[in-house]
Formats: C-alpha cells, sequence, structure tokens
C-alpha cells in the first residue's frame, strides 16, 4: 500500500516555500505590539516543506484520483459525465472571473446578459415560466422550491402540513421536506416500480402542500402516468415538485412543464456538465411555472430594452446565501448549453438513455433486472444471486475498481435488495461499455471459482478495503503528531 | 430468557413487547438489523413524544442508508435506550435485548391483536423472499 504522508509529516524545522527580502521597516517584537495573554506559548504547528515538496505533495495527491478524467464512472443518480474542457476555458474569461457583485450594473452588464440568457435556455429546456439561478446547489434548490410552496399555500390561506414522496425518492426529498417543517407521508411503488395511482390517491389530501417527484425516477423508469399524477395532485390544490436530478433523461426531448409540474430545480453537475462536488461551489437553478414566478429566491435578471437589471421578485421568499449563485458554475452551464444547441442536448440525451439500454440488456444475463422494461437513462440491478453464492453488491462494486471502473451505486434504491444502479451517460463508447460487461461477466465466474478475491478487493489502490462502520462510528477528525506512521517518509519516497 | 413467542411484529420488521412495567418496549427484528447492516447511528426521539400506530418513530444509519423504524403501536415515548447513544451496535448484537430503542406508554387504543407472532413474522420474512 502506498500511503502519501501529509504535509505535516514531511515538515523538516527550517525548511521554507519562500524567504523574506530584507525590509526597510524594522522587526518589533511581538510582545511589544500585543498584551501577553494574545500571544501564542509555542511556535504554531505549521508544516516547514519546499515549494517543490509542496508540488509534489498535491501532484502526487491529484494522481491517486479515481475521477471522470481518468476512469468510467458509471455511479447511478449522478449523471458523471464528461466536463468539457471548454467550459473551463469560458469561466477562466477574465471579464467574468474579475467580476465583483458590488460593481454597478452598468459595469457589469456582460454576467448579467449571460445569466438572463441562461435564465431563458433553462426555461425553454424545461417549459417553465421564471427561473432563479440563485441557490447554491440541488439541495438548496430542493429546500427553495419547498418554500415556494408554503409562500404559495399561505397566500390563499392555507396551512398544508403534508409532502408527499414515493418510496424511490433521493434522501434529500424528506430531508428538505423536514426542513422546511413538513411532514412526510411515503408512497409505494407498483410492480412496475412506478408511482402506485391508488396508494397516491390515497396520500394526497387537503393537508398536502406538495407531490416530489423524480421523473425519471430513481429506478431509471418514466413515470409514465405523469398526467394521471398531475391531475391528482393539483384536484387537490397540491403542488407537483420535480427534483431534476434525473433531468439528464429528458433534455432536448420532454419540457417538464408540459408534464404538469409546478416547481423544479437542476443540478448543473449532473445534466449541465459542472465539476461534482470537491468541496466547490455548486448551483441549483429553480423553475416555477408562472403563478409562482413572484416566490423565486434571490434575484432574477431582467431584460428591459437593452439593458440588464437585477430583481428581487415581489414576494420572493427571501436570500439562500449571498449574491446571485455561484456566477462560475453558471458560466459552465451556459457555456455547455451553447455549445450543443438544441440538436446536441437532445443527441447527448439520446446517447444516455441508449448507452443506459445497452447495458440494461447485456448485464441482464448476469444480474436480475428489477422491473425488466425499457429503461430511461440508468438501469437498477440486483446482485442478489451473487450474495447467495457469497459476494455483495457492495464486493462486487469494490472489485470493479480492480478492472479499472468506478463502482456503480449500490444499495439504492432502498427497496432493491442488493441493487448496482449503472448510469453510464452518453459520454461513453460502445468499446468503453463492453469492456465495463466484461469485467462484471468475469466478476461474476471470480465469484464461483475464487470468491475471496472479490469478498477481499480491491487490492490494486492505494488503500484496501476500508472500515466504513468504524469510521462511522468512531470518526477521527482531527490530525494530531501521534498519529504520524513512521517510516512514512521512506514509504513516500516510493511513490 | 427471551421467548419470541411474547412479542407481536409488524410487517416493517419491528417487534413489539409488553414488560412487567407497563410498557410497551419497541425494537427491530434480527431479520431487519442483518439487512441494515452494521448500525453506526440511532437517532433517538424525545421523551413524551405523541405516536399512532405506523408513524415515523426515529431513524437508524448504517453505513448503507438511513432508515425509518415506525411505531407499532399507539402511545407516548417514556424512555429511549441511552446506551444506543455509544454503542448502536448493540441493535446489531441484541435486537431483542439490550438492543430495545424505544419504551412506550400505550394510549387506549393501543393494541397488538393486528400485529404478527413470531412465527407468522418468520413465515411473512419467508414469503417476500
Amino acid at each position: 500500500m502506498r500511503r502519501e504522508p501529509l504535509l505535516f509529516e514531511r515538515s523538516e524545522s527550517a525548511n521554507s516555500g519562500w524567504y523574506r527580502a530584507d525590509g526597510d521597516m524594522p522587526d518589533t517584537p511581538p510582545e511589544e505590539l500585543l498584551p501577553s495573554r494574545y500571544l501564542r506559548r509555542e511556535r504554531a504547528a505549521l508544516p516547514e516543506v519546499s515549494e517543490l515538496e509542496v508540488v509534489r505533495h498535491f501532484t502526487r495527491l491529484s494522481q491517486l484520483n479515481f475521477c471522470i478524467d481518468t476512469h468510467f464512472y458509471p455511479l447511478g443518480s449522478c449523471t458523471m459525465k464528461y466536463n468539457p474542457k471548454v467550459n473551463e476555458k469560458a469561466a477562466q474569461l477574465p471579464g467574468l472571473t474579475q467580476m465583483h457583485p458590488f460593481a454597478p450594473e452598468s459595469a457589469s452588464q456582460g454576467s448579467l446578459q449571460l445569466l438572463n440568457e441562461l435564465q431563458q435556455l433553462l426555461c425553454e429546456i424545461c417549459g417553465m415560466s421564471a427561473f432563479s439561478l440563485h441557490a447554491a446547489a440541488g439541495a438548496q434548490g430542493e429546500l427553495a422550491g419547498i418554500l415556494i410552496a408554503r409562500a404559495y399555500h399561505q397566500s390563499r390561506g392555507e396551512t398544508r402540513r403534508q409532502i408527499v414522496i414515493p418510496d424511490t425518492a433521493h434522501g434529500t426529498n424528506p430531508a428538505s421536506a423536514h426542513l422546511g417543517g413538513y411532514q412526510v407521508v411515503t408512497v409505494k411503488s407498483n410492480a412496475r416500480g412506478r408511482t402506485d395511482l391508488s396508494a397516491l390517491r390515497e396520500a394526497v389530501t387537503d393537508q398536502t402542500a406538495l407531490f416530489m417527484l423524480t421523473n425519471p425516477n430513481t429506478l431509471g423508469l418514466f413515470e409514465d402516468d405523469i398526467i394521471e399524477i398531475a391531475e391528482i395532485v393539483h384536484e387537490r390544490g397540491a403542488l407537483l415538485y420535480l427534483d431534476g436530478a434525473n433531468l439528464n433523461a429528458l433534455v432536448g426531448v420532454v419540457r417538464p412543464g408540459d408534464l404538469g409540474f409546478d416547481i423544479l430545480h437542476l443540478n448543473t453537475h449532473k445534466t449541465f456538465s459542472t465539476p461534482h462536488g470537491g468541496g466547490g461551489p455548486g448551483a441549483g437553478p429553480v423553475g416555477v411555472a408562472a403563478h409562482l414566478a413572484q416566490y423565486l429566491p434571490g434575484w432574477v435578471v431582467e431584460r428591459s430594452e437593452d439593458v440588464f437589471r437585477l430583481k428581487r421578485p415581489e414576494r420572493s421568499i427571501g436570500l439562500l446565501r449571498a449574491f446571485f449563485g455561484s456566477v462560475g458554475v453558471l458560466v459552465r452551464a451556459y457555456s455547455y448549453i451553447r455549445a450543443l444547441g438544441a440538436e446536441g442536448l437532445r443527441r447527448n440525451t439520446e446517447g444516455a438513455v441508449i448507452s443506459a439500454n445497452y447495458l440494461r440488456i447485456l448485464l441482464s444475463s448476469v444480474f436480475r433486472l428489477y422491473v425488466d422494461e425499457p429503461c430511461m437513462h440508468e438501469c437498477v440491478l440486483s446482485a442478489l444471486a451473487q450474495k447467495k453464492r457469497g459476494a455483495r453488491a457492495l464486493d462486487v462494486g469494490k472489485r470493479l475498481l480492480d478492472y479499472g471502473f468506478h463502482p456503480p451505486t449500490t444499495y439504492f434504491p432502498l427497496i432493491v435488495e442488493e441493487a448496482l444502479m449503472v448510469e453510464p451517460t452518453e459520454s461513453e463508447t460502445k468499446e468503453t461499455l463492453d469492456a465495463f460487461v466484461q469485467a462484471l461477466q468475469a466478476i461474476d465466474a471470480e465469484i464461483n471459482s475464487n470468491p475471496e478475491v472479490v469478498q477481499t478487493s480491491p487490492h490494486s489502490m492505494p488503500v484496501g478495503r476500508l472500515d466504513e462502520v468504524r469510521a462511522a462510528r468512531e470518526p477521527i477528525l482531527k490530525w494530531t503528531p501521534q498519529m504520524s506512521i513512521s517510516g512514512a517518509r521512506n514509504t513516500a519516497s516510493v511513490g | 430468557m427471551t421467548d419470541l413467542n411474547d412479542y407481536r411484529f409488524t410487517e416493517t420488521h419491528e417487534w413489539v413487547h409488553l414488560r412487567e412495567d407497563g410498557l410497551f418496549y419497541v425494537g427491530i427484528t434480527d431479520h431487519a438489523q442483518e439487512e441494515i447492516t452494521d448500525i453506526v447511528f440511532v437517532d433517538l426521539p424525545e421523551s413524551g413524544r405523541v405516536v399512532n400506530a405506523g408513524d415515523e418513530l426515529l431513524l437508524v444509519d448504517s453505513v448503507k442508508a438511513s432508515f425509518s423504524i415506525y411505531a407499532p403501536v399507539s402511545g407516548t415515548v417514556e424512555r429511549s435506550n441511552e446506551a444506543l447513544a455509544n454503542s448502536p451496535e448493540l441493535v446489531n448484537s441484541s435486537p431483542y435485548e439490550d438492543g430495545w430503542l424505544v419504551a412506550l406508554k400505550p394510549s387506549d387504543t393501543a393494541d397488538t391483536d393486528s400485529l404478527m407472532t413470531h412465527d407468522q413474522y418468520l413465515a411473512f420474512v419467508e414469503s417476500q423472499q
């Protein structure tokens, strides 16, 4: 196992990344400037390393990454598509990066025009009337959607206390509903993996504020009763919410607004190819039908004649964060949409759906399909038969790493035992998809011939099987010098 | 010695057991803890919370996911198993005894007649496979 030591562990006294030139200001001892109670008694334990050591450290860490730029990453529900480098180029244009949020509107017309056009593009793609780009990420967009529904019902003098959610929903849906102060009512799926209409009729009452639906749902199946679902929800005065997590299956083909959705949020890092995670900023644009536009969060950018202005919607639910959203991320989404155009967006959607169905058919010879029907952009398989032979979905996923593939999502959705959720996206070649299928066939054979190699995998990664349970029960959140592994420096010289 | 014949079971894999102190003790079944896998956190409810049968009572987290546990009978939360705060693994190692979750003071309408016996529950689990 190759372990990259921390910079703290590499620290050698008197190493330094920089040297201060002698200045013409006298050095004043800190004791003369600050009361003693504010002074450190010991030196701060900062790592002392040279600039080259720092460069090597972070270069090595980046080489340990298992990422979309290095590997096929079919992590279901996450839409790990390629993030085109032209997006990065656009986002680094100095005219955009050097814009200050307090600059007057007259000096920021270019940025405002871009945001206004992105709002229009998203409205057109989704069939909604208005968009706010303000939310920091999908989960915050979801909370915004719930607060919009609450403001809408309150404006009609109604206090509705419940939000209805299918049993296939992402965990963020009940979490956002709780955060918004609502009770969660769960609706079961039917044998076809779709919302059960009779259960929905029972669940939706005059207490229902919102029905939150993901379409296609997390089984990768299109909710084909959606028109009837919208009728049931609207008849009771409730609103219909789309969790846009799976929008990559719809863009350019189906507009959620045409299906009856009143509110939706998008995850630009999924559908619109902005980078995932990494602690960086995200964006969760929120779109609404016309009657809800006045409640949108933050600001919207309006155009009058050729002038672009920031406007707070009249009955806005307020600010969720500072300023206008993560503009750098929004530039990337804009760049993606404009580079592809309507035709290209549709082609990508078709590619995502065809790739998922290609994998679904080939993999159905190895794993059981939860619902044996054409899927949309992802498919859900069950490793229950493999579990009975000694290797669980988790083991199969870990073993895939040794074959050079990121594991699919495992154990989600919760209603599928030993779930493997595969989302290839439109970015991959047929050769890559074929190699992935061959790897899973090989792993399936290994479960018979050499189950231990699967159960104890991965064997080729910088770290082996991690103790996830202990990490969750006894997390170590702070490094202390006593933790240094002796000989770390020697091990590192190998890497 | 635990006699599971005295326990009653739900289709959502909770058990309920009336004990000498007059309280209904609630936990999850051996099958449930096996499916959930190693439990890393139990979100225990506060005393005094009123629940109806079928309401969400609490959440348990494993490294797999977060799972809702439902009240098998109506009542008021009298107390929760504080030992689980530091040792959530008790639910895995001793689901029917040390790993109990909540003790409910039954409401007037609380009844276990509609719940399954242990044999019925085992047959139910078998039928779901």
